[in-house]
């Protein structure tokens, strides 16, 4: 059985890989998760506001009320260089890439333009095999056209492709006008996949508090429809990789995802419910489920059932709206 | 060999040669003598080795008694030793220096020379502290500057190890500790040369050893003791050549020739000043400018002390010297002068009586004293002395520097005299703490120093206040080494970083005619003229001032920089000084910037630059108008309805004008009158609360919070709305205790330092707006006048009756006038909160003891003090004794007064048939446990002193003066962690134990904070603090465990921010209870790195995580057959890592060494795991019948 895939030019021995999640902050995760079979590894995120405001923080912490009184010129010791946000996380990767032997993908979350983004560079150079680029952006202000975002969107594509020459995914909302447009044009930009798509943490109220707090809910199964879709859709369309994530937590998900085309199959709530020797469990059940089914390899698999490879098309389209009504059952 | 030029202080050109030079340091911080521990502490946690290849170890002690011990056992084990100390510190280490000199060890102490506290502490520079140590037998060597400090570190190391002799190696605090200068760095091969390595074996060859015992401190009787303590005589006869030669050497490796004493002027002088230590190097400056003028004058450096060597002395007169003027920078009052005048007159008098004084003819000899705490000495006061022995009867036991009308011991000089070069860049800078401005200038002279061949020196001076403290930078900058060692009187620079400093101090008057004047004004260059005070337009006329305006704030806020102008402000003084060519000093300054912020991100240092561009893009010259035509007037410094005593004295010292004050201006033994801080309204904040009243539930939470007493609350008769200035809120009051009354929240705009901690707490929001609440930052510029007048209406209004308020709820509390009001602490600070309640509740009875710390210094530091009076003019009487006997002393506060209690109540009882038995009785016996009960006895007391006042008997008389006592009085020992887990320690458990009724409150902010944050056993297990840069590895101290086990003290663990109620209850039954109490309070701090507005919030969290459990144990629980501990907190809900990972002391350690912070924090939240389940355990256990 020939489990192997390609994504963003790596060959990969399989395509379950466990995505950017703070699982993978731990070095003896990431160990177990290459133990538990996994195809390669997102190393969780390194935000551009960790970069910016912790140095900032620390800064301003440290100086606070310094110079300023004859017998306490500081408060603090002054001993060694701090490792601000972005040292930490490319030691990080550094030490991952020591200890493991599958591909290890880096992980950038950003949105504004600025130095952020010299880490795309940093992150290669610490040894990472790719890149994801994880933009993030809620437009609050209604002055911003769709069409300053997503060009906002490209220019960050740009600025990081130029930098590096591993290869780079971008993870996206679904929140476009046109996801197909958009996706061309950050192809064009020099994007060599997609992850498909981002959730995001919408934020809630507590009311005891009267206060407005981040909440997390962990996705189930009933979340991959949105990016099956969007990758049947794309699938052989674009030449470049597609990743789906979001709500893959059986192996029949990840089955599911590669016949509409994915190249790898991404988890995080499933191994944050079930630990990381999921991974283990999923690659078996799909082997059996491919044994049972007669597929030889993922390969045979990938796009199988994608927009193009289906005899009705509209099944990914509006018609098929119709049709779910339609067989809602009361 | 090419030596590195390094701009440094005294401290750390200290510091450099002692670590690089010992193997063990064993310290106590003390100002301003801290930093040369913090360096070594800093170098050895760098790994940086000695120059035999190890690191030193460096020990922090609880005191500097316990330094000096572990210094003294680390000698006799062998191991080379070393201490930094000053003042007090240095008393505390006499009697092992006594030991240390006596079995002649080798040593050196490092001391940055302070005043001795007498009748007030000073944290400044003299020389009483090294002058204590003259019986104990160590040697005692000068260092007038830097270069010199680092030098003689050197050879007093060399020295001590040939001579046996142990040394303090002396230098001017603050003066030359905190100068910076541009120096000679000595390199590890210098060290390596002028250290013997054969003295180092013998040094280590007379270790106490078991491989081969000897016995040292033995006693000794009259029989021989006499004897043997002769026998170190010979040491101290050779130990004048020794040093002789260890400068010697010093020469021949270095070319810097120094001498036991250093004669400088004319070779035919006939009037000379002999004085050691910083003012030397002004003198030297100003007999070589005299000398020049043809005048014959000369001075003389002392730089051995101890031993005096006669001989070397009278060989360094010159032969034609007639008249001497001794200066000692120290006092003695009741000696026939003081000691160095003492010294030279007999060494004259011995060597012409022996034969072999080698002048013409005997001098004449006057002995002065100057520059006590730092009191400048300038080349004006030089030439003061010199003309002075040109009279043929000059004046002996002079002072120099003051004016003094009481005894005339003052010499009069000509203040406007200078010698300042012409070649000598010479910048005065104001600014804020905050703004910036001091760091902003070390980076200029390290800029200049060390970037180019130019010399540069900085000292900068800073008020007492720990919020909106003012900072002036001293900068000289020149081609050859400046020797200036006073502040600049006569500057060719003045920049103003505050505008509003225009209208608070006179700064132009120090500018010199053709200077240049930079102001950062929020004005635009076209308007600014008009804005500025007459008096200040006046002075820019007539000196030609060349005038430069920048709106710094607006050019920080356009180019992202937020409110610094740090870097904006430098690039002006850059820009406009001609110090360096401006292109070479944009660029130096961009160099700085890469070096400074090149971690941070390319994105920071962009920004950086535009700021630096954009500053020169925004900076205006201002053409001068003919005529000063402003209307703005400086203020007066107080209000005129301040009291004489304000007006004369303190008023002067606000303006910065206290240098003019003549003695007779102050009170003889160091006592003032209370209630000053509400005279200097310091106009701090950028924002203050402004209260809704539609939204407020009347809690009274933002009044117990406030760090500043700037927010009050009261509840008033109806009628006085009336009168009310028209933008007075009010509402009407819901308590039931006072019907019909209305209820108002006042904020003092002129004192709120703006720290936010009251809208934080306050819990009443906005139903349809919630993140509006009852409290709201505004901007203070616009209400300030009509908050104003709102304040002195709210004054006006009488106080709540103390009879009738719920004094045990929150609001209740409130009500009471604070005694404790405006103080200079930190915005925001955790501590005043806790000594505020302390007043409200019992300050009309309260006496004081202070500990040494902060608490001390905005409690007690001039100008003005914070403790004040209420209606009745009663409050808190205050006293600062030491640091480490604060709980003794308040002990003896409680001895006394029982005692004057006692005596009391034995007149009254013998005086009963004159007094009347019936008052006699009720006097007696009176209930005094209540507000009202002492309200009533008050009464009582005052009759019996309106009857005993018609009565002539001598015991009427007795009775008298001791009639007060028969009030309630409560006696309060408030102070720090340092004292009470460190220093203090011994003595607060004695006092505990005494059973007598005092009530000890420890502001526990887990650090020295006074002196910048150094580890003390409070300091929490994975914590960061000087001295722990590691993270603490040990838990906390657990001084209410400790406490309780006497099992008759009064325990409570309090944080205001988690249980404001708690703390308001463990205050009131503490005071209650007839025996010792302590109340250890959470105090958040500065130097726990966070936002201080969210104080409370962190107080909330270290309750919630279980590290700061709060409780009360009360042993009169016991009695009733109830358990004495009440857990006044739930059980842990959340980690410790969300409590601690919120503050930049536990989280800077994730940065610096995650895996350590990791394993750190794990232990640290056991340790809290466990003592919860012991406190749990203790807290369940029952006490009825005798079961225990």
């Amino acid at each position: 059985m020939d489990l192997t895939t390609n994504y963003l030019n790596l060959k990969l021995k399989n395509p379950v890989v466990p995505s950017a999640s703070p699982l993978c902050k731990e070095l003896a995760n990431i160990k177990k998760m290459e133990d538990a079979g996994a195809g390669a590894v997102v190393i969780h995120s390194l935000f551009e506001e960790q970069i910016n405001q912790e140095a900032e923080e620390l800064d301003q912490f440290l100086t606070a009320g310094t110079n300023s009184f004859s017998e306490a010129l500081s408060y603090f010791p002054v001993v060694g260089e701090f490792s601000l946000g972005a040292e930490e996380y490319l030691e990080h990767i550094r030490k991952v890439k020591e200890t493991i032997s599958i591909p290890v993908i880096g992980s950038l979350n950003g949105v504004s333009k600025g130095g952020w983004m010299d880490y795309a560079k940093e992150i290669e150079d610490a040894g990472a095999d790719a890149l994801e680029l994880n933009i993030y952006y809620i437009p609050t202000d209604p002055g911003l056209t769709g069409n300053d975002i997503e060009n906002m969107y490209i220019d960050d594509v740009k600025t990081v492709k130029s930098s590096v020459k591993i290869p780079v995914a971008v993870k996206l909302s679904p929140f476009f006008s046109n996801v197909s447009y958009m996706i061309r044009k950050l192809e064009e930009a020099g994007s060599d996949g997609f992850v498909l798509f981002n959730r995001f943490y919408q934020p809630d109220l507590n009311l005891a508090e009267l206060q407005v707090e981040p909440k997390v809910n962990l996705s189930s199964s009933e979340d991959i429809l949105l990016s099956l879709r969007w990758i049947g859709i794309l699938y052989g369309r674009i030449k470049a990789s597609l990743a789906a994530t979001s709500g893959i937590h059986t192996a029949e998900d990840a089955v599911k995802m590669i016949m509409v085309g994915a190249d790898v199959t991404m988890m995080c709530s499933a191994l944050l419910k079930n630990g990381i020797s999921h991974i283990h469990t999923v690659i078996e059940n799909m082997l059996n489920w491919m044994e049972t089914n007669e597929y030889e390899s993922v390969a045979q698999m990938k796009g199988s059932m994608c927009r193009k490879s289906i005899a009705e098309p509209a099944a990914f389209e509006r018609a098929n709206y119709i049709k779910a009504l339609n067989n809602y059952k009361y | 060999m090419k030596r590195k030029m390094v701009m440094i202080d005294g401290n750390e050109a200290a510091a450099y040669v002692a670590h690089k030079t010992n193997e063990i340091v064993a310290i106590y911080p003390i100002t301003p003598s801290s930093n040369m521990g913090e360096w070594a502490d800093e170098w050895s946690a760098r790994e940086i080795k000695n120059i035999w290849g190890t690191i030193p170890s460096v020990t922090e002690m609880q005191s500097e008694g316990g330094a000096s011990g572990a210094v003294h056992g680390a000698l006799q084990t062998g191991a080379l030793t070393t201490t930094f100390t000053a003042s007090q510190g240095l008393l505390l280490m006499i009697p092992n220096m006594f030991k240390i000199a006596g079995e002649l060890t080798a040593t050196v102490f490092h001391v940055a020379a302070r005043t001795i506290a007498t009748h007030a502490l000073s944290i400044f520079g003299d020389h009483s502290d090294v002058m204590a140590t003259r019986a104990t037998g160590f040697g005692l060597l000068s260092s007038n500057s830097v270069q010199e400090v680092m030098d003689f570190a050197l050879i007093a190391q060399a020295a001590t190890l040939k001579a046996r002799l142990p040394f303090v190696h002396f230098f001017d605090g603050f003066r030359v500790s905190h100068e910076v200068q541009k120096i000679e760095q000595l390199t590890d091969e210098d060290m390596k040369a002028m250290i013997d390595d054969e003295l180092v074996f013998a040094h280590r060859s007379r270790a106490l050893n078991p491989d081969h015992p000897v016995l040292r401190g033995s006693a000794q009787n009259p029989d021989v003791f006499f004897q043997a303590r002769e026998m170190v005589n010979k040491y101290y006869l050779a130990c004048p050549d020794i040093v002789q030669d260890a400068m010697d050497k010093f020469a021949s490796i270095t070319g810097r020739q120094y001498h036991l004493f250093d004669y400088v002027g004319a070779p035919d002088a006939e009037r000379i000043i002999i004085m050691m230590g910083s003012g030397a190097e002004a003198a030297s400056e100003t007999v070589a400018y005299l000398q020049a003028q043809g005048e014959k004058v000369g001075l003389l450096k002392v730089r051995l002390f101890r031993p005096f060597s006669v001989k070397h002395f009278v060989d360094s007169l010159p032969e034609t010297v007639k008249k001497i003027a001794v200066l000692d920078r120290t006092k003695e009052p009741g000696a026939s002068g003081e000691p160095m005048y003492m010294d030279i007159v007999n060494s004259l008098n011995e060597a012409q009586t022996d034969d072999f004084l080698p002048l013409a003819a005997m001098p004449r000899v006057v002995g002065g004293r100057y520059g006590l705490s730092s009191k400048e000495f300038t080349p004006a006061m030089v030439k003061g002395v010199l003309d002075e022995l040109k009279k043929d009867k000059p004046k002996n036991h002079f002072t120099i520097g003051i004016y003094d009308d009481v005894t005339n011991t003052s010499l009069e000089y000509d203040p406007k005299f200078s010698i300042e070069k012409d070649n000598v860049v010479r910048g005065l800078f104001y600014g804020l703490g905050s703004d910036g401005t001091v760091g902003a200038n070390k980076n200029s002279i390290k800029i200049i120093g060390e970037g180019t061949n130019n010399y540069a020196q900085g000292y900068f001076v800073y008020d007492s206040k720990k919020a909106g403290a003012v900072t002036v930078s001293h900068l000289r900058f020149g081609p050859a080494q400046i020797h200036s060692s006073y502040l600049i009187s006569n500057a060719n620079f003045i920049a103003c970083h505050q505008f509003s400093f225009l209208e608070k101090y006179d700064m132009l008057k120090n500018a010199r005619e053709g200077a240049v004047f930079l102001l950062n004004a929020p004005y635009n260059k076209d308007e600014v003229w008009d804005k500025i005070p007459r008096k200040v337009q006046q002075q820019i006329i007539d000196k030609k001032l060349k005038f430069y305006v920048i709106d710094g704030y607006e050019v920080a806020k356009a180019t992202g920089m937020g409110a610094r102008i740090n870097t904006i402000m430098q690039t002006c003084f850059f820009a406009i000084s001609g110090v360096l060519p401006k292109d070479e000093a944009i660029d130096a300054i961009k160099q700085a910037i890469k070096k400074t912020y090149g971690k941070k991100g390319e994105e920071v240092v962009q920004k950086n630059f535009h700021a630096v561009d954009q500053s020169l893009a925004n900076l205006h010259k201002i053409d001068i108008p003919a005529k000063a035509t402003g209307t703005i007037e400086m203020p007066p410094v107080v209000s005129e309805k301040a009291p004489e005593f304000v007006k004369n004295l303190t008023a002067r010292i606000m303006s910065g004008d206290g240098d003019d004050l003549p003695v007779s201006a102050f009170p003889e033994d160091g006592t003032f009158p209370t209630a000053t801080t509400q005279w200097e309204k310091r106009n701090i904040a950028m924002e203050i609360p402004v209260w809704e009243p539609e939204i407020c539930i009347q809690c009274g939470k933002c009044a117990m919070v406030c760090p500043h007493a700037s927010i009050r609350i009261k509840a008033f008769a109806a009628q006085y709305v009336d009168d009310a200035p028209p933008t007075f809120k009010s509402m009407d009051y819901k308590g039931k205790e006072l019907p019909g009354m209305k209820y108002n929240i006042q904020v003092a705009p002129e004192d709120c330092t703006g720290c936010g901690l009251c809208v934080d707490v306050c819990p009443a929001k906005d139903k349809q707006r919630i993140g509006f609440k009852a409290l709201n930052m505004a901007p203070q510029i616009p209400l300030r006048k009509q908050e104003s007048e709102n304040w002195e209406f709210f004054l006006s209004l009488p106080e709540v009756d103390r009879n009738e308020v719920k004094v045990d709820t929150i609001k209740g509390s409130q009500f009471l006038q604070p005694l404790f009001e405006f103080s200079g602490a930190c915005a925001g600070c955790g501590e005043t909160p806790y000594i505020k309640l302390l007043t409200q509740l019992f300050g009309d009875r309260a006496v004081i003891a202070n500990a040494t710390g902060c608490s001390s210094i905005y409690g007690g530091n001039l100008p003005t003090t914070p403790y004040s009076v209420n209606a009745e003019g009663r409050g808190p009487a205050w006293n600062n004794s030491l640091f480490e006997d604060n709980a003794e002393f308040g002990l003896g506060f409680r001895l006394s007064i029982d005692k004057q209690n006692i005596h009391a109540r034995e007149l009254l009882t013998e005086l009963a048939s004159e007094i009347g038995q019936e008052l006699e009785n009720e006097i007696l016996h009176a209930d005094q446990n209540t507000e009202a009960g002492i309200s009533e006895q008050r009464k009582r007391v005052e009759k019996l002193e309106s009857i005993l006042k018609d009565k002539d008997g001598a015991k009427a008389r007795q009775l008298l003066s001791l009639a007060g006592y028969l009030v309630k009085k409560s006696v309060w020992v408030v102070g720090g962690d340092g004292w009470a887990y460190d220093i203090g320690y011994g003595g607060l458990d004695h006092v505990l134990a005494s059973g007598k009724n005092v009530n000890l409150l420890v502001l526990d902010t887990e650090v020295y904070s006074n002196t910048g944050g150094q580890m003390s056993k409070a300091t929490p297990m994975a914590g960061v603090a000087k001295f722990a840069a590691g993270g603490k590895p040990t838990p906390k101290k657990d001084l209410a465990m400790l406490a309780m086990t006497y099992g008759y003290v009064y325990v409570a663990k309090v944080a205001m921010g988690a249980n404001d109620l708690q703390t308001l209850r463990a205050f009131l039954e503490a005071e209650a209870y007839d025996g010792p109490s302590i109340i250890i309070a959470y105090s958040h701090c500065i130097a726990h790195g966070f936002d201080m507005s969210k104080g409370m919030q962190h107080q909330k969290a270290a309750v919630d995580s279980g590290y700061w459990p709060i409780f009360r144990y009360n042993p009169g629980m016991a009695k009733e057959g109830k358990n004495p501990l009440k857990l006044d907190s739930r059980k842990p809900k959340i980690n410790l890592k969300d409590y601690a990972y919120t503050e930049t002391r536990y989280k800077m350690l994730t940065k610096l060494k995650p895996k350590a912070a990791g394993e750190l924090i794990e232990k640290a939240q056991k340790e809290v795991t466990s003592r919860w389940a012991l406190y749990e355990q203790m807290a369940q256990m029952s006490y009825k019948n005798g079961e225990e």
